[in-house]
């Protein structure tokens, strides 16, 4: 199939959810409208209650949309729901799937079934995905009792036990603590990075994580994508001049003369000590406002023609939630859970619930 | 080097690996049945508790029974009837706890979202829970007829060997394609699954006379024949296994086999089409993914 007619791996149009609910409905998705391309790895950026995990729950065939239409590379969400299942995976943040008493190996092995993997192959499957996502050692371990970072690198390898050609990622780091959901994500990249053409659709509230994996994001808020975009082009939109900080060993001819530069904005300075033990040499700290990174080179020339020696340089970026706060008025953590489907609330609420209940739930996985 | 369990393997598009043929769907679907049969299985070579909680306990029900008729000085049949009850009850229990609420517990886990997101028919998973749970209550079932008729000296006179074995595994059939339609009620409710597992225990250990000659019930009996595959095929099997048996009023054994093959074709008809129509359904209402509802 030519390059031309390869469908999106993800289109929607004017995706609208509403859930039932008493006093009123709630509106989840306000008319969805999105593109991602094929071997994308594409964020949704949003506070809980955005609309997020009900734009996934849609793409991935267990929600139907209440109004208009979506495709996962041209294949119906509403009607061709088993073609899509044969070309997608999905991994949960929180996610305790499976069977308690079963070992590592034998949980992945019985998802591997579920994909048509013959019994050898699955096998062999799984201890290849199982070595990769660095369970080795607690391959022969039951599932209940392996940490909850190790769960999530169980969920990881079962979500790539049928080579999906998309990956949802619905809050992967969810509950992880940092090294464990550092460890997640640079699995994630590790395998994008050895798959090339596979597509990732990864929803998250976390802007750091959004802002180091994602190619392209979309900002959700109450159901509607607020802006889509790179991460850099992102904040660009708020931030249309460039912030540099540079440190000089001297500037004699003051800021004024930088300031006259073409491309610049505005140039200040302020006297610093210069760093190490023992080192009495005054520095001279000069920030340059630009109208594009072009000009920065035009001030590096004058600076070295001026006599001056650069010491250090570091660009000021503002960062997503910068974006977030310009687009809508207010930061994450000022955002109710009343506008939104609730369903993010519930998985942090279902997290923590199957977290104090695993010995119940070991119980139950006796008659699994 | 990234490690060989990510290197890309598929080849063709998406488009291609979205299209499937009969073979590969039908190849899919069998082998989940055996993935999911697979913790099953494993959980009763693991769990040891089960011998006294699914051959000890029930075992000492039946003998209560075996006690009461000998007291009663009922005919030396009506033991065998008890032990071939007892037998039953283990995989209609199977029916009601391992597929008709699993789903609801399933749900719970989390694991019925996967299933939803997999390729395969989801009657693939309820007859993997079928098969499973059918090995335990097969060793519930040996257990107590075995035990019992050589405790309690039961003797039997089975008239067809190959009709007897028929009707047992009708009966199984039957019973196991009830469970998959009750299973599909369970994915549009919720915490009522519980209690409807309860209402289908006893009621239906009643009227289908697990320890007693269900044509003693007279009209119930006779409802219960034509309705619960329990009830039908636990009667053709005393008739088939007892001498004497035949004589409670109750259609034939070659009859009440043709009763169980017309149950099973209905129930397992009925079971695909509510199993899709309620996935359907909680996909518009969003249940397949609401935990702890």
């Amino acid at each position: 199939m030519s390059a031309t007619t390869t469908p999106a791996a993800i289109e929607t149009r004017s995706i609208r959810r509403v859930y039932k609910s008493k006093p009123q409905d709630v509106v989840a998705l306000h008319g969805v409208d999105l593109d991602v391309a094929p071997g994308e790895f594409f964020g949704l950026l949003g506070p809980n209650g955005a609309g997020k995990t009900t734009l996934i729950k849609i793409l991935t065939t267990l929600l139907l949309p209440t109004a208009g239409t979506a495709h996962v590379f041209g294949f119906d969400v509403v009607d061709e729901t088993k073609q899509i299942r044969r070309i997608m995976n999905m991994v949960t943040g929180g996610e305790q799937s499976g069977y308690g008493m079963l070992q590592v190996r034998e949980q992945l092995w019985m998802f591997s079934q579920f994909y048509g993997l013959g019994a050898r192959e699955g096998w062999r499957r799984v201890d290849e995905l199982v070595d990769a996502v660095g369970l080795t050692d607690q391959r022969r371990q039951k599932v209940s009792t392996l940490s909850t970072g190790q769960r999530q690198k169980l969920n990881f390898a079962r979500g790539l036990l049928n080579d999906p050609w998309i990956f949802f990622l619905d809050e992967p780091t969810l509950g992880l603590d940092v090294a464990a959901a550092r460890a997640v994500r640079e699995l994630v990249l590790e395998w994008k990075a050895a798959v090339q053409g596979r597509t990732v659709l990864l929803t998250t509230h976390y802007m750091a994580e959004a802002d180091e994996l994602c190619e392209r994001i979309a900002i959700v808020d109450h159901g509607r994508i607020l802006a889509i975009g790179s991460p850099t082009e992102l904040k660009h939109r708020v931030q249309a001049e460039s912030i540099f900080r540079l440190e000089l060993d001297r500037l004699d001819s003051g800021a004024g003369a930088v300031a006259r530069l073409p491309g610049v904005v505005s140039a200040t300075t302020a006297s610093g000590d210069g760093e190490g033990a023992g080192d009495e040499r005054q520095t001279v700290e000069l920030n340059i406002v630009l109208r594009d990174d072009g000009a920065l080179g035009e001030v590096v020339s004058a600076l070295g023609g001026l006599g001056s020696h650069i010491l250090g340089l570091r660009k000021s970026e503002p960062t997503l939630e910068d974006v977030f706060v310009e687009l809508v008025g207010r930061g994450f953590e000022e955002n109710g859970l009343e506008a939104g489907s609730g369903s993010q609330a519930d998985k942090r609420q279902g997290a923590s619930a199957a977290t104090a209940t695993q010995p119940e739930a070991a119980d139950r996985d006796e008659v699994a | 080097m990234p490690p060989k369990a990510f290197a890309h393997r598929r080849a063709g598009s998406p488009q291609e690996a979205g299209q499937w043929d009969r073979r590969h769907v039908l190849a899919t679907d069998l082998r989940a049945v055996g993935g999911r049969a697979y913790p099953r299985v494993t959980a009763m070579a693991r769990d040891r508790s089960h011998i006294v909680f699914e051959l000890g306990m029930p075992f000492l029900t039946t003998t209560a029974f075996v006690y009461v008729y000998r007291a009663l000085q009922a005919p030396q049949q009506y033991v065998g009837f008890v032990v071939l009850g007892g037998a039953m009850t283990a995989f209609w229990l199977n029916v009601v706890w391992s597929m008709v609420a699993q789903l609801h517990w399933e749900r719970d886990q989390g694991n019925l979202e996967l299933y939803f997101t997999t390729p395969i028919d989801i009657m693939s998973i309820l007859l993997g829970m079928a098969l499973g749970g059918l090995v335990l209550s097969a060793s519930r079932a040996f257990v107590i007829v075995v035990v019992a008729s050589v405790l309690f000296g039961v003797s039997f006179a089975v008239t067809d060997w190959a009709l007897l074995g028929g009707v047992f595994l009708l009966t199984l059939a039957a019973m196991y394609g009830l469970g998959m339609v009750l299973s599909s009620v369970f994915l549009m409710w919720g915490r009522e699954a519980w209690h409807l597992s309860q209402m289908l225990i006893e009621p239906v250990y009643f009227v289908s006379g697990l320890n007693f000659p269900v044509g003693r019930l007279g009209l119930i009996g006779a409802v219960a024949i034509a309705t619960i595959p329990l009830a039908v095929g636990l009667d053709a099997m005393r008739q088939l296994a007892f001498a004497g048996a035949q004589s409670f009023g109750t259609p034939p054994p070659s009859i009440e086999a043709l009763i169980l093959l017309v149950m099973t074709v209905v129930f397992l008809g009925i079971a695909r089409f509510t199993l899709r129509t309620f996935e359907r359904l909680a996909r518009q209402e969003g249940r397949l993914t609401m935990r702890w509802q």
